[in-house]
């Protein structure tokens, strides 16, 4: 792998992916047969129905689970050795923030582990929490803060450190319309800001739709992708967009592309 | 008013006027009239009159005055009464219940914010010394035997009167045996609780052989470890480290597993290694546990500690002062230590709870929110 920044270089690349969970009622199969390629400053959707394995396949690369069959890997490398490189912040569905920590000392959890020094770990606290617009907020305690709040501080603590990948896992799934419809938008102008590649699993299309340029319809039993959709739309997005033709085309492919995997079911 | 403060109200009165029509008192069979102790006679006739409540206005500091002359009166009387008649006891429950309704219209008035917050303490201040007056008027005026209850003013010029032998045992037992056993038992506990955590070879094997330590009797192993350790503190504090090494040993193994799958799934995606996660992560998380642990073995270490004196030990020590004076029928002695025992445990706990709120300021049980 070089290390020319080039838009065309791959940080994830799955050939036939495979993940089996033996559990006592026998085998369920979370991934099937999954080729994909993430390359460098893409922001990738994972959208499909609970139980589609888009969650899984995130964890794979996160080493979080290994692959039973096929192979992938991650900037080039294992995924395990992608995790011990520290190549990737990983946003999980709940904020996850230690409550006896501060948000500064939960944004530098990441930074004393990795052995960051003291006045870097301070410089990259300020910065982090200036991208999620958090500034103010660096002695309060997890729980003194709102649900939107923690999940943007547990977004800051993944940005934290020098990871170019950004795995979220339905970051804003427990919160409300209209606080997501804010940190979608501020998700796109950080990603603008910040360059880096992004995966993001969903099970919202407006969501998905909004924020990608690219977007993997997966389906469930056994976990696969039905549908792999490179957006049109411009990398300048307000609101606004989602009430467009084009939005509404994208959209209508994806929703086709789920239904689709439903009725194979039944 | 309420229908209890009424209720209150006409009982207080009512008993007040009973006491000053029935016998009082009696020294060698002859009778003792109720004006012989004036502050009771004023007692009990401003309590009969305080009957115009139900008609006028009257502060609760008037009942909470009422209530003080009382006591005190009656705790006076003790002095020259020998045999208390039932006019005594219906003065003491008169007493009693002034106090009872004088507590019930303060809380009602700081709920109103008429009066300082600040004020409440007296309330459980009021039941604390109530107790105290009724216990002393009930072993003094009815001529307990001492033996089955001493006065708490007797327990107490026992307790002043015999202040260095009463330190030498606090220090013996307390600071020597408890406080070195509570320290050795915990400390091992809980770092055996992180061996078992870190190796399930380890978990399979000390966790039934603690949980078998822990079911021996107190009585069989103190013996035991006077063979072993002599008779001075070492022995006791033996038996300490054994009875309070399995709850800190249990609770830190469960504590250790409470740090939430999500979290060690951060930690892993840091690479963070074991000892940085056990540190960042799951010791943070298992501190609710170990505080519950170093409580309950706050009192258990007091309890093993006094109990273990009873095998064999220096002539010294609460534990062997309560069990060689009982023998001497000196129970206010033995009194006198308990209520030393209870102060000092009641303190240690309390030192360990004010700790665990300043360690756990964060737990949703300390800081009174939803997790």
């Amino acid at each position: 792998m070089t290390t020319d920044g080039g838009k065309s270089q791959s940080v994830v690349e799955a050939k036939g992916l495979g993940l089996t969970f033996k559990t006592a009622d026998g085998d369920v199969v979370a991934l099937s047969d999954v080729n994909l390629e993430i390359k460098r400053g893409e922001f990738v959707s994972f959208i499909g129905p609970s139980g589609c394995g888009k969650t899984t396949f995130l964890r794979v690369i996160a080493d979080l689970e290994q692959p039973t069959s096929g192979s992938i890997t991650v900037n080039g490398t294992s995924p395990a050795d992608a995790r011990l490189n520290r190549s990737y912040g990983y946003v999980f569905q709940a904020p996850a923030l230690f409550p006896w920590r501060s948000i500064e000392n939960n944004v530098a959890l990441p930074l004393e582990i990795m052995g960051y020094g003291d006045a870097d770990r301070r410089a990259r606290i300020k910065k982090a929490l200036e991208l999620v617009n958090l500034e103010g907020f660096e002695k309060k305690f997890p729980w003194q803060l709102s649900g939107g709040m923690q999940q943007r501080a547990s977004i800051a603590r993944a940005l934290a450190f020098d990871a170019d990948l950004l795995l979220m896992d339905e970051p804003f799934g427990a919160l409300d319309e209209i606080v997501r419809d804010h940190l979608n938008s501020e998700l796109l102008k950080l990603w603008a800001a910040t360059q880096k590649t992004i995966a993001f699993v969903t099970h919202s299309i407006p969501e998905a739709v909004y924020l990608s340029t690219k977007i993997v319809v997966m389906s469930p039993r056994p976990g696969r992708v039905t549908d792999i959709i490179e957006s049109t739309l411009p990398a300048e997005r307000p609101l606004e967009i989602r009430e467009t033709p084009e939005f509404l085309a994208i959209a209508h492919r994806v929703r086709d592309g789920l239904r689709a995997g439903h009725s194979y079911e039944e | 008013m309420t229908a209890l403060q009424r209720v209150l109200a006409a009982f207080a009165s009512g008993f007040a006027l009973l006491a000053l029509i029935f016998d009082f008192a009696s020294t060698e069979g002859a009778p003792l009239p109720v004006w012989e102790f004036p502050l009771v006679g004023v007692f009990l006739v401003l309590g009969v009159l305080s009957l115009v409540r139900f008609r006028v206005k009257i502060s609760y500091w008037v009942d909470g005055v009422l209530a003080a002359i009382g006591a005190v009166g009656l705790v006076l009387a003790l002095e020259t009464l020998q045999q208390a008649e039932p006019g005594y006891w219906f003065a003491l429950v008169a007493s009693w219940l002034f106090a009872w309704l004088f507590a019930e219209r303060l809380a009602l008035a700081i709920a109103r914010d008429e009066v300082p917050d600040a004020v409440g303490v007296l309330i459980p201040a009021i039941f604390g010394v109530a107790i105290l007056v009724a216990w002393e008027a009930i072993t003094r005026g009815g001529n307990v035997p001492k033996v089955l209850l001493p006065s708490p003013s007797g327990i107490w010029e026992t307790l002043i009167g015999n202040i260095p032998r009463i330190a030498a045992d606090f220090q013996q037992t307390f600071l020597k045996a408890v406080l070195a056993g509570y320290a050795l038992g915990c400390g091992a506990g809980f770092l055996v609780a992180i061996a078992v955590d870190r190796s399930p070879f380890l978990k399979r094997g000390l966790l039934p052989l603690g949980n078998f330590i822990s079911a021996l009797p107190l009585i069989g192993i103190a013996p035991i470890m006077v063979m072993w350790f002599g008779f001075d503190w070492p022995s006791k504090a033996a038996v300490v480290v054994i009875m309070t090494f399995f709850p800190m040993l249990v609770n830190t193994v469960a504590g250790l597993n409470a740090a939430g799958h999500m979290e060690r799934d951060l930690m892993r995606t840091y690479a963070s290694g074991y000892w940085s996660t056990l540190f960042k992560l799951r010791l943070p998380a298992a501190a609710p546990f170990i505080f519950n642990a170093l409580k309950i073995n706050s009192t258990l270490a007091l309890i093993g500690a006094i109990v273990a004196e009873f095998f064999g030990t220096p002539i010294v020590g609460m534990g062997f002062r309560i069990s060689s004076e009982i023998g001497k029928l000196n129970v206010e002695m033995v009194w006198a230590e308990i209520a030393v025992a209870a102060l000092a445990g009641s303190v240690f706990y309390w030192v360990v709870a004010l700790i665990e709120r300043a360690v756990t300021f964060w737990h949703p049980s300390v800081r009174g929110g939803r997790a």
